[in-house]
Order: structure tokens, then C-alpha cells, then sequence
């Protein structure tokens, strides 16, 4: 076993000695933590919502009221008054208001008779998010209009004063289990992927297998090595990522030991999943080519950014079997729960099973000979 | 093929000893290309064995075999005894090898280098300091200790990956193309050193190369390859005899008279004369007795020589002779400079 520690110091001392690859592990998830955690933390504000008034009653006015007092507390909308809908939907197609709310004739009538007043929105469903985000808001006060005078105002306000509070925190708070997830997979992704195929074309390996190294040692001190470099990016992330978005599950005695222990499963499932995927390759220009296409199938699919609950089923049935998920789901629970050990052993047994499965098949796969 | 395998006078073997590499009819196929041809040959103890030949030739294919790097398609090799494809970890114990492309760690030290290489051989602790000290003063690397690796010239990186080849004192070294690459300089440091290893830790070395002067130089024996096929192997001075001799002179005469294209003819062992105008001569012949004669026969008839060259017979000609060409490099150069037919034009 000395010889695999010879390959173990020989990996570690390299790490060491380019620490720029090592801050490209880490500061590429640490940007994305701070700029997704900004770019998608807050609400949408301010969109301008032309509104035609075609009936001019009672009713409409109750419209308005509802529109202003919304422009003036959350200011997701401000109302932009239009007299004719022709130029108010030309202005939603050529981007000048960002929708339309069609007040008909005879609106107010149909409510005093109950004959299913209907008031229309024009959007433009080319921007998915603008579009849905006015949906919601419009189906939440038609709603409240539906509802008895007093109460709805009230309930809105309270509502939506929570996630004005922390809107960008919380998101930030929400990403820091993906950074931790990625920056230990793009230190995978480097060491034992870039560098690892790197030092084989350059002939490194071959200095190996000419002394009587045996494949075993080999392969253990080659695993050994890329999981201690990903444990290191792992921790490093924890630790600058929950100062950073203010989570302070991380510096209590138990939860700091769960997340060391997740962290050790996540390096090894993922370290041992990448010496599978490279164990046959010889080109330096794969692991490069095939770095954004892993990176996406796995990063987005595991909830790090988006709940899975959300996916459509085969991108759910993606999640299952996708190791990011439980890595995830670990460090969501220790971090944003502080949930214990029952919350996270199913992933943590995931983890290991995987790794235990990556590592069966490369090794008969690995060759001890050029 | 000509000679055989009989060690020369510069071995230390002792008679009857086992050689220290023995291949015999080995070849090494990729799909249905034959990288190496039905190659038999042995080194014996104490010997430097080169093999000669061509880029693509399968120099490298034949170390990588006889040092357990890839499997063998047919045939067999023996290191020390074991056969490497039964007993690849003894034969690994036993050797030192250099690859051909320089494959030190560049982030690492020249002693980090070495120590990792001292470990994956199983050197024990006790003797790892000691054994690479010694030939850090070996390789005249003791000042660049603690230098990182890529902070040294290509003729150092070359010198460590010698000392690296032998951390754990091996009796037999393989060198693939220890100089391709270093300057003149460097390459006649990298033979100088190879020369005082060798007889200081009597080893056995088989070097592969495309110099003919490195061959010459280096080499006890030499086996020269092509496409896979070994063409011909023995010493450097019997290779040479067994190509029919033929001594390149080249004189300058002032003054030559309308006949001496005809006289010149006449010496002894002349084959060909061809003149070259201002008074330029390429004589061909076939022995050592044409240039006194021509020197006397210049001097009776009174005429000025200008100058003159003689060369002797090269492993040039040697390789020439046996592969029917010059080295393949030059050939490829050679068409790599040809227009592309003009449209309409017979390529
Ligand atoms: N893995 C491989 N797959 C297919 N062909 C190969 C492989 N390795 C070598 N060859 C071919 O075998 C032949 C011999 O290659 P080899 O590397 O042994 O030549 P060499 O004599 O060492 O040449 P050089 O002076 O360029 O190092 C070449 O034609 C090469 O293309
Ligand atoms: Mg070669």
C-alpha cells in the first residue's frame, strides 16, 4: 500500500502547486451562488399593465382600487390607463407595456346579475416568467374580488410583505447546497477528469506501469487522491458559502460533522462515477467536450436550483437516478432544515451504494497495461 | 540478417550466463496493422544494444513489449530470466526505463520526482535518501534539488528521467530516443553520462534512436529496424564491412589538363570519376589505396591540389544498404514540398 500513498502524495502535491486550478474549483460555484442567488432571488417589479376601461362602472372602479393599492404596496405592477384596446395590445407586441387588462362593456352589469363576468389579459407569452408571474397576481385578486369587501387587502399585505423581507437571501440560502454539490463535482471534473486524461496522453502513466505498481494500488491511490481533493473544495464551500448567504446551521458541533460526513460520501460517489466515465478515454479533448453536457445533465436536474417537484415527469425520473439529487437533498436538509441524521441516511446509503457500483465496474475496466 | 547474437568483447558476461534480454520471434499487431514483425534477438549482460531505425518503425512497440507495457501478440520476451508476460511484476523489479516522451512532473521538484518514483519502486525509506543523492551527483542535478521540474532545460529533464530510471538500482535500462530533441550540446552530455553510469553500475542498456552518430557512439551492437522487420544486427564496425565499401573523394585541382578526367580513371580501385567543373572531382572507389595514388600521381604531373575530402564508409550507407533508403523523415520532407497538381494537369 505504500505505493498507492506514492500516487496519493504525487496527485496531492500537484493540487498544491497550481493552486489556480484549485481556485477555479472553487470560485466558479462560489460566482454562481452570488449571481444566481441575486439574478433569480428577487420578485418581479414594476411591470407596467395597461388597463382599458371599457365599462366605467362601479365594478371597474373596484378594479382600479385593487390595481392601485397593489402598484403601491408590492409594486409588481404599475396600472398605465389605455382608452382604446387596439393601441394597448399593439403596446404589449411591441414591448412598450408588459400586458394588457381588458375591462369589457357591461362588466359591471354582469356582476350585479351574476352572469359570469369575465375581464380579459392580454400578454406576452413569449416571456414565460413576466407572463405567468401577471397571471398569478391578476387570479389572486380576481379572487379576492370574489371574496367578501373587507378581508382580501389585508391578507394580500401580510402575504406578500414576508417575501419582501429577505427576497434575495432566501434564494441564496436555497442555492448553497448546489454550490457545495458543483464545486466538489468541478473539482472532480478537473483532477480526475481534465488532468488525469491530460497526465495519461502525456505519458505519466506510462512512468507508472513500467514499476510494479499493481492495478489495485493504482486505482485506490488514484480515487483516494481526487476524493481528498474534492473533500477540500466541499468544505471550503461550506464553510465561505453559509458566510456568505448567512446560514449558520453549519457551525454547530453535529450539524458540522453530518455535513463532513456528507461530504465524504458525495466526494467518493462522485469521484469513483468519474474514473468510470474516463477509465477508457485517451483523448485529451473529451473530458473538455463532454464537461458542459455532464455538467447540465446533472447540475439542473438535482433540485439545486429549481424544486423537482416542479420537473415534468421524465425530468423527475432524471432526478432518481441522478447523484446530485441526494447530495443535494443532504446538504439542504443538514443546512436549511438543520435536520439530523434521519433526514439524510437514505442519501447518504444512495451516495455509497453508487460509489460502491462506479468503482466494481471501472476496475475490470481499467487497464494496467498502455 | 546478417552476424548474430554473440555478445562482443565489451560485455562482462560471463560465459554461459543467461542473457539479460532475450526476444524471440516477437510481433505486435493493432487490428490488422503488424507494428513488429517476427523480431528475435539477445542482449546480453553488460552490452548497450541499440535499435536503429526510422520514425514508425516500431522502436518504441518493441520497448514497450519487453517492458511490460503492452501486451504481446506473438512471441515472447524474457527480462533477467522471467518471461514478461508470465512474470510481469519481476520483470519490472529488474529494469529501469526511459520513455520517449519526456513524462516528468513538472510541478514537483527534481528530488519530489525522483523520492515518488523511489516509493512506486518500493525502495525501502533507509536507502531512498542515500540512492538519490548519489545520482542526483550522478546527473550533476545536485544544484537543482529543489528546482521544479519545469524550470529545467530539456537536456536536465532528460538527466533526471535517467536518475529516475534507476531509483531502485536496476541491472537492465531502457532508454527509448534519450536524445531526440537536445541540442549537440546536450546530447553528447546525455552520451557522456550514459557511458560513466554504464560501467560504474556495470548495466545492461538497450537504447533505441534515429541518430546513426548516437548509435555509432553508444552502441556495442546494433540491430537496425523497418517496418517492424529487424533488417540487420551486429557491431557498428562489422555493419559497416558488410556494405560493399565505397570512399567518397572530393578534390580541387588548379590547372587540370583536358585528360585528367582520364587519368584519374586509371588509379587503382577507382569505380567512377565525374567531374563538376572549376576543377572539381568526385571520385568514387573502393579501397584506401586511390588516395595516396592520386596524391603522388598529382604530384608527378605537377599540379595544385585545392583541396580534398575523403569519407569513409557511415552507418548512413549501412542503413541505405539495408532498407534500399535514405531515412524515411527526409522522404516524407521531401514529398511534403510538392506542389499540388494544377487542374488539368497529369499529377
Ligand atoms: N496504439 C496503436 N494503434 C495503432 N497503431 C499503432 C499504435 N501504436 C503504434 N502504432 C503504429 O505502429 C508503428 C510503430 O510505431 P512505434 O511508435 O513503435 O514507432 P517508433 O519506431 O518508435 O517511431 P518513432 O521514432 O516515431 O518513435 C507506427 O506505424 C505506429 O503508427
Ligand atoms: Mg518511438
Amino acid at each position: 500500500m505504500n505505493r498507492m500513498w506514492a500516487i496519493v502524495e504525487r496527485e496531492l502535491r500537484k493540487f498544491l502547486r497550481s493552486p489556480a486550478l484549485m481556485l477555479v474549483s472553487l470560485v466558479f460555484p462560489l460566482i454562481q451562488l452570488i449571481v444566481l442567488g441575486n439574478a433569480f432571488g428577487g420578485k418581479i417589479r414594476d411591470a407596467r399593465l395597461g388597463v382599458v376601461d371599457q365599462d366605467g362602472g362601479a365594478q371597474a372602479l373596484k378594479i382600479k382600487e385593487a390595481f392601485n393599492s397593489v402598484a403601491a404596496n408590492v409594486r409588481t405592477f404599475v396600472p398605465v390607463y389605455y382608452d382604446d384596446d387596439k393601441r394597448a395590445t399593439a403596446d404589449v407586441k411591441n414591448g412598450k407595456i408588459d400586458g394588457a387588462l381588458i375591462i369589457p362593456p357591461q362588466y359591471s352589469r354582469r356582476v350585479y346579475e351574476k352572469e359570469q363576468p369575465r375581464i380579459a389579459l392580454v400578454v406576452d407569452n413569449s416571456d414565460n416568467f413576466m407572463s405567468s408571474t401577471l397571471e398569478q397576481k391578476l387570479a389572486e385578486l380576481t379572487e379576492a374580488l370574489n371574496t367578501p369587501d373587507v378581508q382580501p387587502r389585508v391578507v394580500q399585505n401580510v402575504a406578500l410583505q414576508v417575501v419582501e423581507l429577505y427576497p434575495y437571501i432566501e434564494y441564496m440560502k436555497y442555492l448553497l447546497p448546489g454550490s457545495i454539490t458543483l464545486a466538489m463535482f468541478v473539482s472532480v471534473m478537473i483532477g480526475g477528469g481534465m488532468l488525469y486524461i491530460d497526465d495519461k496522453a502525456r505519458g505519466v502513466h506510462e512512468g507508472y506501469l513500467v514499476t510494479p505498481i499493481t492495478k489495485l494500488e493504482l486505482i485506490l491511490g488514484l480515487n483516494t487522491a481526487g476524493a481528498i481533493k474534492a473533500i477540500a473544495s466541499g468544505v471550503v464551500i461550506t464553510v465561505v458559502g453559509s458566510l456568505i448567504s448567512g446560514v449558520t446551521a453549519t457551525f454547530h458541533v453535529q450539524q458540522a460533522i453530518l455535513l463532513g460526513l456528507t461530504i465524504l460520501v458525495t466526494s467518493l460517489a462522485f469521484n469513483t462515477m468519474m474514473f468510470l466515465f474516463m477509465v477508457r478515454v485517451e483523448d485529451p479533448l473529451v473530458p473538455r467536450a463532454t464537461f458542459g453536457v455532464l455538467n447540465t445533465l446533472l447540475f439542473f436536474p438535482s433540485g439545486a436550483i429549481y424544486p423537482i417537484n416542479a420537473f415534468p415527469k421524465w425530468l423527475q425520473a432524471v432526478a432518481i437516478a441522478d447523484p446530485f439529487s441526494y447530495a443535494v437533498h443532504a446538504f439542504k436538509a443538514l443546512l436549511l432544515k438543520e435536520a439530523g441524521i434521519t433526514a439524510i441516511w437514505h442519501d447518504l446509503l444512495f451516495l455509497t451504494v453508487i460509489a460502491a457500483i462506479m468503482i466494481s465496474i471501472a476496475t475490470p475496466l481499467f487497464k494496467r497495461t498502455l | 540478417m546478417i552476424g548474430n547474437a554473440k555478445p562482443n568483447g565489451g560485455t562482462n558476461a560471463a560465459p554461459g550466463a543467461p542473457p539479460a534480454i532475450a526476444v524471440e520471434h516477437i510481433s505486435k499487431k493493432y487490428g490488422d496493422f503488424t507494428a513488429v514483425d517476427d523480431v528475435s534477438f539477445s542482449v546480453a549482460e553488460g552490452e548497450i544494444f541499440g535499435l536503429l531505425g526510422p520514425n514508425g518503425a516500431g522502436k518504441s512497440t518493441l520497448i514497450r513489449m519487453m517492458t511490460t507495457l503492452i501486451e504481446i501478440t506473438g512471441g515472447k520476451a524474457f527480462i533477467a530470466g522471467h518471461d514478461v508476460s508470465k512474470e510481469p511484476n519481476a520483470a519490472r523489479g529488474s529494469i529501469g526505463v526511459i520513455p520517449q516522451a519526456m513524462t516528468s512532473d513538472l510541478d514537483l521538484t527534481v528530488e519530489e520526482n525522483l523520492s515518488i518514483y523511489a516509493k512506486l519502486y518500493g525502495v525501502p525509506r533507509e536507502q531512498r535518501e542515500r540512492a538519490i543523492a548519489k545520482l542526483l551527483a550522478d546527473v550533476e542535478l545536485t544544484k537543482w534539488r529543489t528546482a521544479q521540474t519545469k524550470t529545467l532545460s530539456g537536456g536536465m529533464r532528460r538527466r533526471l528521467e535517467v536518475a529516475r530510471g534507476l531509483v531502485h538500482s536496476p541491472k537492465i535500462f531502457f532508454l527509448d530516443e534519450p536524445t531526440t530533441g537536445l541540442d549537440p550540446v546536450s546530447r553528447v552530455a546525455v552520451w557522456e553520462m550514459l557511458t560513466k553510469i554504464k560501467e560504474e553500475r556495470r548495466l545492461t542498456m538497450l537504447i533505441t534512436t534515429h541518430y546513426m552518430d548516437e548509435a555509432d557512439r553508444l552502441c556495442d551492437r546494433i540491430a537496425i529496424v523497418d517496418h517492424g522487420k529487424l533488417v540487420a544486427l551486429d557491431t557498428p564496425l562489422k555493419l559497416k564491412a558488410s556494405v560493399p565499401a565505397e570512399n567518397v573523394i572530393e578534390a580541387q585541382f588548379a590547372h587540370a589538363p583536358p585528360d585528367w578526367e582520364r587519368m584519374l580513371q586509371a588509379l587503382p580501385k577507382v569505380n567512377s570519376v565525374q567531374s563538376e567543373g572549376a576543377g572539381m572531382y568526385r571520385i568514387l572507389s573502393a579501397g584506401t589505396a586511390t588516395v595516396t595514388a592520386l596524391v603522388e600521381c598529382a604530384l608527378s604531373a605537377g599540379i595544385e591540389i585545392k583541396s580534398l575530402a575523403v569519407q569513409s564508409t557511415t552507418l548512413d550507407d549501412v542503413f541505405v544498404h539495408y532498407t534500399g533508403r535514405q531515412l524515411r523523415d527526409e522522404q516524407v520532407k521531401a514529398y511534403a514540398f510538392v506542389m499540388p497538381a494544377r487542374p488539368g494537369e497529369r499529377a
